[in-house]
């Protein structure tokens, strides 16, 4: 059975890595994902875990590092946040393109200028294009739930790709709150032994990971890194299968809430979508008809899934805690407004921006997008769909 | 959500308000309640005024926002009543919680006209009584717990001693004046 606890989503990370007890942690710190290395670092003082925990000496070796242990056939992760992140620019493609399946605990935080310790998704969806997984949480519970999983989806023969497990930056990483951890042994089984198919330690089949490739091959190696990620909605739905038989906890690849006769929808990412389901109850006390779709796979994007949830609205409204600097939205909203042209649907679509920089989200912020949504209805018009929410004007 | 009861904590960088709003929450756990206890980071400089949050529920909590109508405030450092905007938003039916030497006569005018119950601990005074230093947010802690209700005293006292026990482990010695502090702070606070 597992146990009740209360902790900060950090710590919570930090206790789903014990309990995986990876084989190498290369590690810098940053704000607001310091913690997780920080406990991490007691549990090997501890004894409490056999990881190789190498201090490093910035954000760049951490990937590095994390690069070269995972060919080398080990299983390994980093955590990071904001610039730390960035600095790792030029690693995530090389992780990505020499299909290491290592995990990074990302804590989101604003990119600088100006800079700021906050959350919001700037970082990660920087490095929506890296080729790497990325999945997200609403709050401890789910950056726990998530990182449990996260090998088994990266490390799936069908895939071998790396993945990214975020959760927002103090909202959730610092602030305690309850959540069900899983026994010891329970994420050990679950989570398995790494046994990859190559790897430079191999005497036996020795191999090349990163050489040059010419004009020749270097099309059809990025084709092969597409084919594995074709393959992850899959493999993550299969994987949260087996998580609920051991968790009681379900997982899909986005979280459709009060969907189902829904005329309304927000399409957010992160901790804003608990704060919107309050929202949506008290709407829905007085007979509105509103509903969320909470991403939890952000890449690869289940564009048709997400289409399909949105079939039956009319107007929605897609959340990005990042700014793009197209002139029209996010990536998000992109995304969202990409697979809904696809589907031939005919909601009316508008994208906000919000929560920059850590920005807070309130119950009444939420309340007001649904109701901009019903006067777009009323109009037959999205009017501007290029949005700012809680701005100063 | 009418049953969530919403606190938030006024104090200055190294006061430990923080700390307190996160063992509030600790406490309030051991009970089977719902919690949520976070800081608000602005400048991270010790004596900047700094904001910490309490959310306690029968229910599971799943809104992330800062808290702006609070039921209950606690105002670690006398001296913010005059620089920050300390019962903004604070129900009527609630209260507000003072650290400060002074009669209440002379804190309630300081309060912008809040028209809700007003109570005051001397946390210096039994902080300097209890552990020989000032650590204002242990006397705080028990004087919140009983303003708000929050469980019962006994109760309080026994989950406290296990939670000391298990945070200062490497220093069992301050237990026994952070436990005199908490039951002083109980009697104390008016």
């Amino acid at each position: 059975m597992g146990k009740r606890e209360r902790l900060s989503g950090n710590e919570a990370v930090a206790i789903a890595l014990r309990q995986i007890n990876p084989d190498v942690f290369p590690a810098f710190p940053i704000t607001p994902s310091t913690e997780i290395p920080q406990y991490f670092a007691s549990y090997v003082a501890n004894g409490q875990v056999d990881t190789e925990f190498i201090p490093v000496e910035s954000e760049h070796s951490s990937m590095s590092a994390a690069i070269g242990a995972e060919a080398a056939g080990a299983r390994a992760l980093t955590a990071t946040s904001s610039c730390g992140l960035a600095f790792m620019w030029e690693e995530l493609y090389i992780a990505a393109s020499n299909r290491l399946p290592l995990a990074l605990a990302l804590v989101n935080r604003a990119l600088s200028g100006p800079i700021n310790i906050n959350c919001d998704h700037s970082d990660s969806m920087g490095a929506r294009d890296a080729g790497w997984i990325q999945m997200y949480a609403e709050n401890n519970q789910e950056a726990y739930d998530n990182m449990v999983q996260a090998y088994r989806i990266a490390e799936h023969k069908d895939v071998r790709l790396p993945i990214m497990i975020c959760q927002d930056g103090f909202i959730t990483s610092h602030a305690v709150e309850n959540i069900e951890l899983l026994d010891d042994a329970d994420v050990k089984n679950f989570v398995g032994e790494y046994e990859p198919e190559t790897y430079l330690l191999n005497p036996e089949c020795p191999a090349a990971v990163g050489p040059y490739s010419i004009t020749d091959y270097y099309f059809e190696a990025k084709r092969n890194q597409a084919e594995g990620m074709r393959h992850v909605p899959q493999v993550v739905l299969d994987v949260a299968k087996e998580f609920a038989a051991v968790s009681g906890r379900e997982y899909g690849l986005f979280e459709a809430y009060r969907m189902d006769d829904a005329d309304r929808a927000v399409v957010i990412i992160g901790s804003a979508a608990g704060t919107t389901k309050d929202a949506i109850d008290a709407l829905r006390e007085k007979g509105e008809k509103v509903g969320m779709i909470k991403i939890r796979l952000y890449r690869p994007f289940p564009a048709d899934e997400i289409a399909g949830a949105l079939g039956k609205v009319k107007a929605v409204a897609i959340m990005d805690r990042a700014e793009g600097y197209t002139n029209h939205g996010g990536s998000l909203g992109a995304d969202v407004m990409a697979a809904l042209f696809r589907a031939r649907s005919q909601a009316l679509a508008v994208n906000y921006i919000y929560g920059l920089g850590g920005r807070d989200v309130r119950v009444t912020d939420m309340e007001h997008v649904y109701a901009e949504l019903q006067k777009i209805i009323d109009n037959d018009d999205a009017g501007e769909t290029y949005r700012f929410m809680g701005i100063r004007e | 959500m009418s049953n969530v009861t919403e606190i938030r904590w006024h104090g200055r960088g190294g006061q430990g308000a923080k700390t307190a709003a996160l063992l509030l929450a600790d406490v309030a756990f051991q009970t089977g309640r719902y919690v949520q206890g976070f800081p608000e980071y602005g400048p991270e400089r010790m004596g900047a005024p700094i904001t910490a949050y309490n959310r306690i529920s029968d229910m599971p909590i799943r809104v992330h926002s800062n808290i702006y109508d609070p039921q209950y405030v606690v105002v670690v450092d006398e001296s913010l009543l005059e620089t920050v905007d300390v019962t903004a938003g604070l129900k009527k039916d609630g209260a507000i919680l003072i650290n400060t030497a002074r009669p209440k006569e002379e804190i309630v005018p300081r309060l912008k006209g809040y028209e809700g119950k007003v109570y005051t601990i001397d946390a210096r005074r039994v902080s300097m009584a209890t552990l020989g230093k000032y650590f204002p947010n242990t006397p705080l802690l028990a004087a919140i717990v009983k303003v708000a209700g929050i469980m019962e005293e006994e109760r309080f006292l026994t989950e406290m001693k296990f939670s000391f026990s298990h945070k200062f482990a490497s220093k069992p010695e301050v237990i026994d004046g952070n436990m005199a502090a908490l039951k002083m702070a109980l009697q104390e606070v008016r």
